[in-house]
């Protein structure tokens, strides 16, 4: 193609190009995003796949980021060891996902993922509570918050165990045709 | 007690077959019953802890389930406590004690394992690459077919606890994605939910393999043509994308946009984007067909060059009418370069094509058949490339049941990812707390009955408003069309005057026009407030509908006012006259949007800034300014015809409108209150485009090429008696070279010109139309079906494992009960002793 960046090889990536929502050009602009979150610790070459990974507390401090109250769980979500250091690829992935081309599936599956605070792969009533104070930054009174909880188990569980699977999750996404365009963040 | 429990793993694999050995299913669970009824008294060799920890089981086990207490260190992951299945005391299950072994068995169901790891991910992939491959008929072999049991719907896999069938799976799904084409391979790796690394992992193997096929020489050699033109072709698809991207038109300021205000605002401006590209595609193919080799060859002008004022950019009159821009400029004969007579390059107007003794080897261009099908090809690509968005993006947005889950939907669809700065998140913060109480109110008291009186006093302001709003529309409907009769009278009239006074006087319509567009939905507006809807969605609904009233009577009635009047008025050049109307409304449209932008948001905003003292700023009217979007792309659409240049004033148009209204809504706008439903919209405004739109500029443009007799001074189709008679001709002229055409020429004409078969081919329509609307009607009824499935397996569940967890405690005997209590007694003689300390 005649570029001449040195940071990943031809077949990096075209694995890349294959593997996620993003051409290769957009993959040289993350890299950058991600270098500059720490310019000393992310090296320009990444032909010989390095292990580096940025912790938790620079990632969410990203402009997309900072203002999502969701932004500790999302990065959580993506990370291998689920404490929130992200990994080059790791960092691809998540913006991969929350891209405008992503399929709607795999949205569900990662929106799950974030909304799951206690990680037990149910939507418990906690995950719910939580949820709910972080969309509403704690204005809705305690019985209100009990009384939406309560309200959106039973409109969405189906299997009566008093809990969202993610079946039941996927189940009412696949009613909300708004998700696409507000699961998404532009990078 | 921990042991791993050992399924079959060919039991509980999805696949399609139908299960070989159900009884391999209940042998299962007698051997779990099994391994726990050997369960041995705990002999005195056990440690302290391992004894506390086997009784902190047993005692929670017996303890009313008490929420989130008790984890066994270390097995949070493993044990799932089901405590409470309801919240209903009534309920059989909440007295219920699960053993560690049912718990065990609950947490490894298929359904619990969904995308938490990745054996069930490749599992379910590869069930999915297996049906894919069956859908593109090439046949997997027999070995890769596993004996299975149940099948389900989805193709959900299951959690294997060896790792020796997990490379097992993988190496299946690589083989699989071997086997598919290039285009699937990729879809099923991008949809994949496994991290990228391993994504290209999987990639690797399968290209490993692929490559290894095709050194092996197994491939054909046309197999080998095929693929290596695929991969040219998918090369060539990712540079076209990233030209593309590296185009970046306007991603930045969208970004902007969308960080500061949300998905509803960004749309208004992709909606721009959007029709910027319509619009060039148009430019291109006119300015490529039409413009282009008539201003290589320019016609002998008769008239004198009239000189430039600058009053001509507004009124597109004057030294502008005899230019390219305009239809009469156009040749109505075959346009030819000439042979070197004299030195130099002449013109010869030739009429009918006939030759004036130059030898042969010129290039001929028939510019009335150029001009006939570059518009109608154009229309009919755009007619495609609309009915496909609009069907995408019905597609996307529309859901059968829309009443059930909406507080679900609320709480987990309404937050949007996109915004970034802090005044706006706060904002949405406070909208989605406000609907969902109000959400809560409506769900909690949902009878909210009014009196008889009340809803007649309603009905009556509704009936009001209507009446203001039709009543004022058919009054501004009817000045215009006097207006335009008295103009054209003056303009027939008055032709001794100053003729820049009369260019001047020709805005005054276009004038009116604009000014009634800007003043009614104001008006209307007004009359919303008063008649204060309860839903936020009707409301822009009604407002949608009833500024699109407007807008259609005022192109309704100017349509008949051009095609009708001024047609027939014996004009030299009517629609050299038409095309240059149409570009004074674009143009005065476009400055009466300023002016609206000027006063509406920016004098709005330092006025209550200043004046009233209050910190709401004016809010940006989606709904109004996407209508004022499509009103002026309709114009552009109806004046192609007329001025092949306007879809290059409309592309300017549209940049500049994009920066003012950019930097106006950054400037002077607040984040949107209301709840703003953008895929509904987007659908909404796509059929605009498409139906009164689109359909109504075309429906003219047929009507003008069909049955109005052109002007007979200029313009490529002066002699005809239509301008579809240039296409007829062209057939004829081929016809007659060519005698086996004719038959082709005949079965054309048949079927154009009798209206029995347009009737065949709606009616056709109509049908396939109300069969799809069946089909739409029989999933509905069977979701319904399946969500009463679903609760009944659920139940089932329940069921099953309560029997099975009270075969488990019949089997213990007796004797646990006695254990239980001086389990009990120990344990709290043991914390007891701790307290003491």
């Amino acid at each position: 193609m005649g570029n001449k960046q040195t940071i990943f090889t031809d077949e990096q990536l075209d694995a890349y190009q294959d593997c996620t929502f993003f051409t290769r050009k957009e993959i040289l602009r993350l890299h950058g995003r991600y270098h500059e979150l720490a310019p000393h610790l992310v090296p320009m070459d990444y032909t010989n796949d390095p292990d580096c990974k940025l912790p938790l507390a620079l990632i969410v401090n990203m402009p997309e980021l900072k203002e999502n109250p969701f932004r500790n769980r999302i990065v959580e979500a993506f990370s291998e060891d689920g404490m929130g250091n992200l990994s080059f690829n790791e960092f691809v992935d998540m913006f991969s996902v929350l891209s405008e081309t992503a399929p709607r599936e795999l949205k569900a599956i990662y929106a799950f993922k974030i909304y799951d605070f206690n990680v037990d792969n149910f939507l418990c009533k906690e995950d719910l509570e939580k949820t709910l104070n972080k969309l509403t930054k704690e204005e809705l009174t305690p019985e209100e918050v009990d009384l939406v909880c309560e309200k959106t188990i039973e409109e969405a569980d189906l299997d009566g165990d008093n809990k969202l699977s993610f079946a039941d999750f996927e189940n009412m996404i696949s009613r909300a045709p708004d998700f696409l365009s507000t699961f998404h963040i532009r990078i | 007690m921990a042991r791993n429990v050992n399924f079959d793993p060919h039991l509980m694999e999805a696949g399609m077959e139908s299960p070989l050995d159900e009884e391999d299913v209940h042998h299962s669970f007698n051997q779990i019953i099994a391994e726990n009824s050997q369960s041995v008294a705990p002999s005195e060799a056990f440690e302290l802890q391992q004894l506390q920890w086997e009784l902190t089981e047993e005692v929670e086990d017996s303890v009313h389930p008490l929420p989130g207490q008790g984890h066994a260190p270390g097995e949070e992951q493993q044990d799932q406590r089901d405590f409470g299945w309801g919240g209903d005391e009534t309920d059989p299950l909440i007295a219920n004690k699960w053993s560690s072994a049912t718990l065990r068995i609950l947490s490894s169901m298929p359904s619990r394992t969904i995308g938490r790891n990745r054996g069930a991910i490749i599992s379910q992939y590869y069930n999915r690459t297996m049906q894919l491959r069956r859908r593109r008929q090439s046949r997997p072999s027999i070995k890769d077919l596993s004996r299975s049991a149940r099948p389900s719907i989805r193709g959900y896999g299951n959690e294997e606890d060896t790792t020796d069938a997990e490379a097992r799976k993988r190496e299946h799904l690589v083989n699989n994605l071997q086997n598919l084409s290039v285009s699937d391979r990729v879809r099923m790796l991008r949809e994949m939910p496994l991290s990228v690394a391993e994504k290209s992992n999987l990639r690797g193997l399968a290209l490993q393999k692929e490559r290894q096929t095709q050194a092996s020489g197994q491939m054909h050699c046309c197999s080998r043509l095929k693929y290596y033109t695929i991969i040219a072709a998918r090369q060539g698809w990712y540079s076209w994308l990233s030209f593309l991207h590296s185009l970046q038109l306007w991603q930045v300021p969208l970004k902007r946009v969308s960080g500061r205000f949300g998905t509803g605002v960004l749309s208004y401006f992709v909606f721009i984007k959007t029709l910027l590209l319509f619009n060039v595609f148009l430019f291109l193919v006119t300015g490529a067909f039409l413009v282009l080799p008539q201003a290589l060859f320019p016609p002998d002008l008769s008239a004198d060059k009239r000189s430039f004022y600058g009053l001509e950019l507004l009124t597109g009159a004057g030294y502008f009418t005899d230019s390219v821009m305009y239809y009469g400029y156009y040749a109505n004969y075959t346009l030819q370069k000439s042979c070197r007579v004299d030195g130099g390059h002449h013109n010869t107007s030739l009429s009918n094509g006939t030759m004036r003794g130059c030898i042969s080897n010129h290039h001929h261009y028939n510019m009335p058949l150029a001009y006939f099908f570059t518009i109608g090809v154009s229309f009919f690509i755009t007619c495609i490339i609309l009915v496909y968005s609009m069907s995408k993006s019905f597609g996307r947005s529309f859901r059968i049941d829309k009443s059930h889950s909406v507080l679900a939907m609320k709480v987990f669809c309404s937050w949007d990812f996109k915004v970034v700065k802090e005044t706006s998140v706060k904002i949405m913060s406070e909208n989605i707390c406000t609907q969902l109480k109000e959400l809560l109110a409506e769900v909690s008291h949902k009878d909210d009955t009014k009196t008889a009186g009340q809803k007649l006093w309603r009905l009556m302001v509704h009936a009001l408003a209507w009446a203001i709003c039709i009543g004022s529309t058919t009054a501004s409907v009817v000045s215009i069309f006097y207006f335009s009769d008295n103009m054209h009278q003056n303009l027939k009239k008055r032709s001794h005057q100053d003729p820049l006074l009369k260019e001047a006087s020709m805005l005054a319509l276009p004038v009116l026009v604009s000014f009634i567009n800007l003043l009614l939905p104001g008006l209307f507006n007004l009359s919303a407030w008063m008649e204060d809807y309860e839903s936020p969605s009707v409301r822009t609904y009604v407002s949608i509908s009833r500024n699109l009233m407007l807008k259609v009577s005022i192109l309704g009635v100017l349509c008949y006012h051009w095609l009708g009047r001024v047609a027939d008025s014996g004009l030299t050049c009517w629609e050299s006259y038409v095309g240059q109307e149409l570009y004074r409304f674009l143009i005065m449209e476009f400055i009466f949007t300023l002016l609206d932008t000027l006063f509406g948001e920016l004098l709005w905003r330092l006025f209550s800034e200043r004046v009233l003292r209050r910190r709401r700023r004016p809010v940006f009217d989606i709904a109004r300014n996407v209508l004022e979007l499509i009103y002026g792309q309709t114009l552009a659409w109806l004046g192609v015809l007329f001025t092949p240049l306007l879809p290059a004033v409309q592309i300017l148009k549209l940049l500049l409108l994009f920066y003012i209204k950019k930097s106006s809504v950054m400037m002077n706008c607040q984040a949107p209150r209301k709840p703003y439903r953008v895929s509904q919209m987007t659908t909404i405004f796509i059929t605009l485009l498409c139906f009164p739109s689109f359909v109504g500029a075309s429906v003219c443009v047929t009507y003008t090429m069909w049955s109005i007799k052109p002007s007979s001074s200029c313009g490529p189709f002066r002699e005809l008696k239509t301008m579809f008679q240039a296409g007829k001709r062209w057939v004829e002229k081929l016809e007659e070279g060519n005698q086996n055409l004719s038959v082709l020429a005949n079965a054309y004409s048949y079927l154009v010109e009798h209206p029995f078969f347009l009737f065949l081919g709606a009616g056709i329509f109509l049908i396939v139309i109300y069969f799809h609307s069946q089909v739409v009607d029989g999933q509905r009824k069977i979701i319904s079906l399946l969500q009463e499935q679903i609760e009944n397996e659920g139940e089932d569940k329940k069921f099953l494992i309560s029997r099975l967890q009270s075969i488990h405690e019949q089997r213990r005997g007796p004797n646990r009960r006695q254990r239980r209590q001086v389990c009990v007694q120990l344990l709290q003689l043991k914390q007891g002793v701790i307290y003491t300390h």
